[in-house]
């Protein structure tokens, strides 16, 4: 019997996974409250980065991605066709820069530490920098190359994805909360109920993004997801003059933070239409979406620090989203040990884009019971840096 | 003047005589109305595609109206991205048409 799945959530995560576990032949269905995309695919930058992220598990994670992006982009293309939105898959490489002489030395460090982890980490000279980027700002202290950095347009990725796992069979039933676990008689989970019925699955993955404390709370376990905000602000279109995604070495920092309150740093770069987009702000809010004038105002600041030709740009519009924010630092990837049959895929706070397809293949390969590309232990939920954040549930 | 475009004294909000107000556009001049908006010249003009698209060349112009889509960006007296539904005009006003290459190599 084909084993059954429900995927709550149909972001790029919920996507990337249905697509993956249809392929291997699973019985897919994928519900969302909302639509394909709604939610924090759709309010983000569409990152696929290996140089914000020290050398650890998180980089391995987005280092095989890095691969799989580049080969998915391309499958995409040629299963949904020319008729479909590009997702302009854009491998341009990453530059960050120390706007400061304090700033050199951890950025060169962090370099150094990622480059001992494989990345190509290119530490390059001023001259050089600014040959890469010629509207950079004087000043610079130090520079690092990450010609593995790449950008995707993340509401077509998510859509592309969806689209691609919709061809394999799966069924997409947005406008369709959770209401709740489907238990048999002996307590074990089943499926989950939905207004549209009982839907029953062998396994129910969890892939909601910001919202899977809030999900995972209904099927009856705790999750220490939390929402955190950020900004991005859009200038209007423009010829080309920034090239790669250019970044103050602080952001690794302000994304490193468990500090709540509102840290900012800079992020810029350009997308395939000739907008600029710049970001970025970390803000524990809840979920409350307001405009933030305050945050805004600072990475605006910043932004003309980096491109003082920024100065003079016409801002479009900004627009916010809330990242699965994890105590720990790390997403869940994998089963929960303390309700058989429920799965997650969630808690990559700023990187969920980029970390999909791995995350996707290895929820794949669980639940197929073979061996990962890559050690699973440390996205597990039982992992001990996240137990101390687990609290029993009534 | 175009059947789009109300004659002042018809008008029943303000029913007062109009006076002319003469921008150029492109260079060339375009009378409009005192009080009406850059795209309100334009389009009394008979003029209702101003720009075009990157990709698709396909003609745009006033979408929106109110500010938010951006459809209607001119270049008014050498500052460009002006919204063209949010600026009133004013004599003189050198609205410059403007059209963006698509910048970039993201076509995967």
């Amino acid at each position: 019997m084909t084993q059954k799945v429900v995927i709550i959530g149909a972001g790029i995560v919920g996507a990337a996974c249905a697509r993956s576990l249809a392929a291997a032949g699973f019985d897919v269905t994928v519900i969302d409250r909302g639509t394909v995309a709604g939610g924090t695919s759709s309010a983000c930058e569409g990152n696929i980065l290996v140089s914000d992220k020290g050398a650890g598990f998180e980089l391995t994670l987005a280092q095989h991605a890095t691969t799989l992006w580049k080969r998915t982009a391309a499958e995409l293309r040629e299963q949904l066709g020319e008729s479909f939105p590009a997702v302009e898959y854009d491998p341009k490489g990453g530059l960050v820069v120390a706007t400061t002489a304090a700033g050199a030395e951890p950025l060169l460090a962090f370099a150094a530490g990622q480059q001992s982890a494989g990345v190509d980490a290119r530490v390059i000279g001023v001259a050089e920098a600014r040959s890469l980027e010629p509207d950079l700002a004087p000043g610079i202290q130090a520079a690092v190359y990450y010609p593995e950095d790449a950008q995707v347009q993340p509401t077509i990725a998510t859509d592309a994805l969806m689209s691609s796992a919709r061809r394999s069979g799966v069924r997409v039933l947005e406008n369709t909360p959770v209401l709740g676990p489907l238990l048999d008689a002996a307590g074990a989970l089943v499926g989950v109920v939905t207004p549209a019925g009982p839907l029953r699955a062998e396994a129910v993955l969890v892939a909601a993004g910001p919202w899977s404390a809030e999900v995972a709370a209904l099927l009856g376990v705790h999750l220490p997801v939390r929402p955190r905000r950020g900004e991005v602000l859009v200038t209007s279109r423009m010829r080309h003059r920034i090239f790669h995604k250019v970044y103050d070495a602080d952001y690794v920092g302000a994304v490193g933070s468990s500090d709540s309150a509102l840290q900012t740093s800079s992020v810029v770069e350009s997308t395939g239409s000739g907008t600029v987009l710049i970001g970025s702000s970390r803000q524990q809010v809840g979920f409350d979406g307001r405009l933030r004038v305050d945050a805004l105002q600072e990475i605006a600041a910043k932004a003309v620090r980096l491109f003082p030709f920024l100065a003079d740009a016409a801002v479009m519009r900004s627009y916010g989203g809330f990242r699965p924010y994890m105590p720990d630092h790390l997403p869940v990837i994998g089963e929960d040990p303390r309700l058989p049959g429920l799965w997650h895929a969630t808690g990559h706070e700023g990187a969920g884009v980029g970390l999909s397809l791995a995350t996707a293949e290895m929820i794949r390969d669980r639940m197929l019971g073979i061996p990962t590309a890559l050690d699973s232990a440390p996205f597990a939920l039982s992992r001990a840096s996240l137990v101390p954040h687990l609290r029993e549930v009534a | 003047m175009v059947a789009r475009l109300l004659p002042g004294g018809r008008d029943p909000i303000r029913p007062a005589p109009v006076a002319p107000v003469t921008i150029t556009v492109d260079g060339e001049p375009t009378t409009g109305v005192a009080g009406q908006t850059l795209a309100g010249v334009i389009l009394g003009s008979g003029t209702l595609g101003f720009r075009r698209t990157s990709a698709a060349n396909a003609p745009r112009g006033v979408f929106c109206g109110i500010g938010v889509c951006f459809d209607c960006l001119v270049e008014v007296n050498g500052q460009r991205d002006v919204r063209a539904c949010q600026r009133r005009a004013s004599a003189g006003d050198a609205v410059v048409t403007q059209h963006d290459d698509l910048p970039g190599e993201a076509n995967t």
